[in-house]
């Protein structure tokens, strides 16, 4: 795993649910085929209220044009993030377009649960409300091994809480790869 | 120290003699259930990651319902139920209830109750958040993505935390102007989407033992929506009654100790409750009908797995009787067996399926169809501008299709109500 990740912050509510991460329209793409994975990255965030997409002013698109990568790389979100369906494809969706960390205040069991096993980013829960202190298009650095952020921006830092029992999931990339080197499959 | 009913049914799962929340166990998972949505990238995580050595673990443990996209064009949705049905035929599977057969069956959660999948003291996991439904018959239920139904799938095992347990109990006799949906409903404005976040939501007194186990359904169908790991209702009489009806005779049963810790309990007596909505854009942005009394619609919407059981059409039928409704008013059974009680069940002689097509109802085929909206030509979808009325269970932003309508969710009576009257009704001017 990396020690460090840096990138642009794309800052989002409370509660952002699976229908605004990933529209349930689309979840008919192929998770396997390299082409139709892209559509998953085109419309990741598409269904966010154009007021809540990149705080604090909005109005700020995830996506441009046609691509399917974000020029963002760490989502800082707020409470509940994740809430609604079980569907894995909204953490694939955040990872096809380029987002490797997010940090909120909370999360729903089962997006925590997916991006760990799934192996697709980084949950981090932060020590406190992140969502009115950092900007979209901030500087931050996630530093992984001291968790905690340093905003390159406005020169701040924030701690984050260790990953705890998950750590050894994440750090092996995913269930799968977890169950093999620990001789469970 | 005692257990509560789902730590006993946890600690059972994986072979210990007691379990404590935060506790992180492997269980022993008795049914894994997955449908067109999440299916196909299961089966491919599977395939990918045992490789050669793929086997499914059990395959009678293994439930298969097409049901999300099914009546559609959408040559990718389409594709995702073939390959459903491909692999089903490449592993000789039992329990595949094809589309365009007559072992077609409809939304998944209600389809696992009627089809005897739901028992008592089990472990049952499926890709679908609204997994916890089956938590109404006294069991452990609950949704997971993608990668862990694969590991289900390839080892019949999965790691998870014990959940601090949460107590729900609603004494008194239930109006019959209330419904399951209401107390549900009532709960969401109390502690909001995520205010039992990874814990268990466990319903119990008087009012609850009152209910038939498809309004029970309603209840723990949408403890999701609380952010809860499981609902859970302890077995009793209506529970044995109901699964022996369909056969289902062995099984165990657990209540919680008296003793048995919890984060927190609620109490609510059902006679002080009122009918109630969740308003724009969330299941816990709460008021009574009363408040929002007058709103204009352009489409009420009676389905899904909270809403589109025979419960949930007998009580609207009541309302719809002799009368004739305003505005484009969906009747969406979630199961085909739904669909049948329709045609079966009769209120002073005439069929409910006949009382809605007379009341000028728009009756559709048994599916999610437009609960979670769905490909452009599915049935129910809401659109630009649209204000909708639903007995379903999400209102998020563009959930029902647009993302620049609004829903409003709300219990079949008031959603029955709201259809006469073409503007959101309290269900007590007509009862
Ligand atoms: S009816 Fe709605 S909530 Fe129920 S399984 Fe289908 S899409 Fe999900």
């Amino acid at each position: 795993m990396e020690k460090k990740i840096t990138g642009k912050a794309y800052v989002l509510g409370d509660n952002v649910d699976t229908d605004q991460i990933i529209p349930a329209e689309h979840l008919v793409y192929s998770t396997s085929d390299p082409e139709e994975l892209k559509k998953y990255g085109h419309f990741a965030l598409s269904s966010v209220p154009i007021e809540g997409a990149g705080l604090p002013d909005g109005g700020r698109p995830f996506i441009s044009g046609d691509n399917y990568k974000s020029q963002y790389t760490i989502i800082i979100g707020g409470s509940n993030f994740g809430c609604g369906s079980s569907r894995e494809h909204a953490p694939l969706a955040l990872q096809v377009a380029g987002i490797k960390v997010v940090i909120a205040e909370s999360y729903a069991r089962i997006f925590y649960r997916n991006s760990v096993d799934g192996g697709f980013l980084i949950p981090y829960v932060s020590q406190v409300k992140l969502n009115d202190k950092i900007k979209t298009g901030d500087l931050i650095e996630v530093d992984l091994e001291l968790n905690k952020i340093i905003n390159h921006s406005d020169k701040s830092s924030y701690q984050l809480f260790p990953l705890g029992d998950v750590f050894q999931i994440v750090d092996a990339g995913g269930l799968f790869e977890y169950a093999r080197s620990a001789g469970m499959i | 120290m005692g257990m509560t009913i789902t730590e006993k049914i946890l600690a059972e799962s994986a072979k210990r003699p007691s379990v404590v929340p935060g506790d992180n166990v492997w269980l022993n998972v008795d049914v894994l259930m997955t449908h067109d949505v999440c299916g196909p990238p299961t089966f491919a995580i599977w395939k990918k990651e045992f490789g050669k050595k793929a086997k499914i673990w059990d395959k009678k443990k293994l439930v298969i319902f097409p049901d999300h996209y099914i009546f559609t064009k959408n040559i990718h949705a389409n594709r995702n139920v073939e390959i459903l049905r491909q692999f089903a035929a490449d592993y000789d599977l039992p329990n595949y209830y094809d589309l365009g057969t007559d072992r077609y069956k409809g939304v998944c959660h209600i389809a696992l109750a009627e089809e005897g999948y739901n028992i008592p003291g089990t472990v049952l996991f499926g890709t679908d958040s609204h997994t916890c439904t089956s938590g109404a018959f006294g069991m452990f239920a609950t949704g997971v993505g993608n990668t862990d139904a694969a590991f289900i799938l390839g080892t019949g095992k999965i790691w998870e935390r014990i959940p601090e347990s949460m107590r729900f109990t609603f004494s008194g006799k239930m109006p019959s102007y209330l419904t399951a949906k209401d107390l549900i409903l009532q709960i969401l404005g109390d502690i909001g989407t995520d205010g039992a976040t990874y814990r268990a939501m466990e319903f119990d007194g008087e009012a609850i033992s009152s209910l038939p186990m498809y309004e029970r359904m309603t209840l723990t169908n949408m403890a999701i929506e609380a952010g809860g790991m499981n609902g859970i209702i302890a077995v009793d009489e209506v529970t044995s009654k109901f699964l022996g009806d369909i056969g289902v005779n062995d099984y165990k049963t657990y209540q919680s100790d008296a003793d048995a810790v919890y984060h927190s309990k609620y109490h609510y007596d059902v006679s002080k409750l009122e009918p109630l909505v969740a308003k724009p854009h969330s299941p816990d942005n709460r008021d009574t009908v009363r408040n929002v009394q007058g709103t204009k619609l352009t489409k009420c919407y009676i389905g899904s797995c909270t809403g589109g059981k025979i419960t949930d059409f007998y009580y609207a039928a009541n309302l719809l009787f002799g009368k004739e409704v305003k505005v484009t008013t969906f009747i969406v059974p979630a199961s085909t067996a739904v669909a049948k009680q329709l045609e079966e069940e009769t209120i002073s002689g005439i069929s409910l399926k006949n009382i809605f097509e007379k009341a000028g109802c728009i009756i559709a085929k048994s599916s999610c169809a437009a609960c979670l909206g769905g490909p452009s030509d599915t049935v129910g979808r809401s659109i630009d501008g649209d204000v909708v009325i639903s007995t379903t269970n999400r209102n998020f932003p563009g959930r029902m299709g647009s993302k620049s309508s609004q829903v409003y969710l709300a219990s079949p009576l008031t959603v029955a109500a709201s259809a006469i009257n073409g503007a959101i009704t309290d269900p007590r001017d007509f009862l």
